[in-house]
């Protein structure tokens, strides 16, 4: 079926994906792999579709044509209950760590475990304070989401992405709004997850130095479509002005800030 | 000129009809899914937690308890001395009793505790679960393979349903208790006779009906917070907007459906 199959097992295969928010055009035919145990980074500038990508791998979106494969089943043919029987195997960050504030930090890990294991309170516990250890927050159990910092907030979200010893984790801007230091120990903790755990990680983000030091591999998309793939190395000596553009960070160039396309004067003038 | 205004006045009324339409539709949507969780989970052995339940109860039952108190307290006092106003004239005192009995039990004691509760747990549902739409964490419920209507509205919808009609009862007694006070204390009407007169006259229909009419109002508040928070938009705004949206909304939906039944038992009645 899949050509590549020799060499490395494929767990994420998007065909030609397309996706409208009323007339805009947000993805427009994404085509990609992801290997089993690599660290892949999508990157791109704000709104070229990045978490918008991301949001129809795990399935909370749907494409308007095109198709994904998760772990080598068609979303598209999934009723409610197989898409939820492949949910337990992937985790994902949010941006915004999404933990569930009415609940404990201990609570926030252990509830997939809860819910979807007839494991005993005394077992999700130890599991529980296993995954804090591997975040660095052990002790923490009992604090409220609200008595966390920025960064704490977001090596929770880690730990409950793990709970469930996930074959694929999303992280969505892992890093954003977080001071340098910290940034870097959640790249690490990216890093030493996927290395110690064997998991798959897709990192979607636009920090370039964190691209630089967790990706096996990186797409650059923009405008809803991939622009290149390739290794760190790859892109870095990219011959693609925009590629590079974006990852030097200048104002000008191939990219321009302004979206709109039509005559400035004209719109000021009527 | 002239030509543009009216054709915006149309398209406004246009707009806000066909939006009631979509609401009307999404709302029985989520109506129906919840009661096909309700049936079906089970089934599938996804029970609903009982101490998510329970919870509920406490914050939507207990918790109103003594605001929706005050309120029949003071409408039992108001009603005995409206009538007896009237009623004074012919001579009628003894009436008081069950008029106060019977329009708390049938209308007053259900409407009123309806609207106390759609301030204080319509909105908290509304906002809660709008806070919960705008920073991601319903996302991460779906993600974790846990359904936001069966982890979400059927403990709101179930706490609701059990905890108003009770709520009601006990308004419809506290109501006719402070009818009782004035009847005795300011009518001069002898306490024995005063109760004897209250449930002489009350029909068990009087009684069924009121909570008929407190299951549909429950049924009606949790849905349009449940709705209007599950599909918040956009930050800190979009949850005001909501929570104020399912306050207005379930007002005059409660209204309206107490309209509606009460013309439907009138009319059965006869």
């Amino acid at each position: 079926m899949n050509p590549k199959e020799s060499e490395k097992e494929v767990v994420i295969k998007a065909d030609n994906v397309v996706k409208k928010f009323g007339g805009r055009t947000v993805l427009n035919g994404i085509s990609l792999e992801i290997y089993k145990g690599e660290t892949f980074v999508i990157m791109g500038g704000s709104g070229c579709g990045k978490s918008t990508f991301l949001r129809h791998i795990i399935g909370s979106l749907k494409p308007d044509s095109g198709k994904i494969y998760l772990l080598g089943k068609d979303l598209s043919t999934l009723n409610d209950d197989e898409m939820d029987h492949l949910r337990r195997k992937i985790g994902m960050s949010f941006q915004s760590s999404a933990l569930f504030d009415s609940m404990t930090v201990g609570e926030n890990v252990a509830l997939g475990l809860k819910e979807h294991t007839k494991l005993d309170k005394s077992v999700r516990d130890i599991v529980v304070k296993m995954k804090l250890e591997l975040v660095g927050l052990r002790g923490f159990e009992d604090l409220m989401p609200s008595q966390l910092s920025g960064g704490m907030k977001k090596r929770v979200g880690l730990a409950r992405a793990i709970a469930m010893d996930p074959e694929i984790v999303f992280y969505d801007e892992p890093t954003a709004g977080l001071d340098p230091i910290v940034a870097g120990v959640i790249d690490k903790l990216i890093l030493d997850l996927s290395k110690k755990l064997n998991i798959t990680s897709v990192v979607v983000t636009h920090d370039m130095k964190s691209v630089f030091s967790i990706a096996d591999r990186v797409a650059m998309l923009y405008e809803g479509r991939v622009l290149e793939v390739g290794t760190p190395d790859e892109i870095r000596h990219s011959k693609n002005e925009m590629v590079q553009q974006f990852i030097n960070g200048s104002p000008d160039g191939p990219i321009k800030f302004f979206q709109q396309k039509d005559d400035y004067l004209e719109t000021l003038v009527a | 000129m002239g030509v543009t205004v009216i054709v915006n006045f149309f398209a406004k009324i246009g707009s806000v009809v066909l939006g009631a339409w979509k609401g009307t539709v999404e709302v029985l949507g989520l109506l129906f899914d919840t009661i096909w969780w309700l049936i079906f989970g089970p089934l599938k052995n996804k029970f609903v937690k009982s101490d998510s339940i329970f919870h509920q109860m406490v914050f939507a039952g207990v918790g109103s308890l003594v605001i929706a108190m005050f309120v029949a307290f003071f409408t039992g006092i108001v009603i005995a001395m409206q009538s007896a106003y009237q009623l004074s004239r012919f001579g009628a005192n003894i009436y008081v009793a069950p008029m106060v009995a019977i329009s708390l039990a049938r209308e007053l004691g259900p409407v009123l505790t309806a609207l106390v509760v759609t301030g204080r747990v319509g909105a908290a549902i509304a906002a809660e679960l709008g806070t919960m739409k705008v920073s991601e964490q319903i996302e991460a419920l779906e993600t974790m393979a846990l359904n936001p209507i069966r982890f979400l509205v059927i403990p709101r919808f179930l706490a609701l349903l059990v905890m108003l009609p009770c709520l009601t009862i006990l308004a419809d007694l506290v109501g006719i208790f402070g009818g009782f006070l004035v009847g005795v204390f300011s009518l001069d009407l002898d306490p024995y006779r005063y109760i004897t007169f209250s449930f002489k006259y009350m029909a068990w229909k009087d009684v069924w009906t009121g909570l008929v009419k407190s299951g549909t109002f429950a049924l009606i508040i949790s849905m349009i917070g449940c709705y209007m928070g599950l599909n918040t938009k956009g930050g800190a705004e979009g949850v005001g907007k909501s929570t104020t949206l399912s306050v207005v909304t379930s007002f005059i939906l409660i209204i309206l459906f107490d309209c509606i039944l009460t013309g439907v038992f009138y009319f059965a009645g006869k």
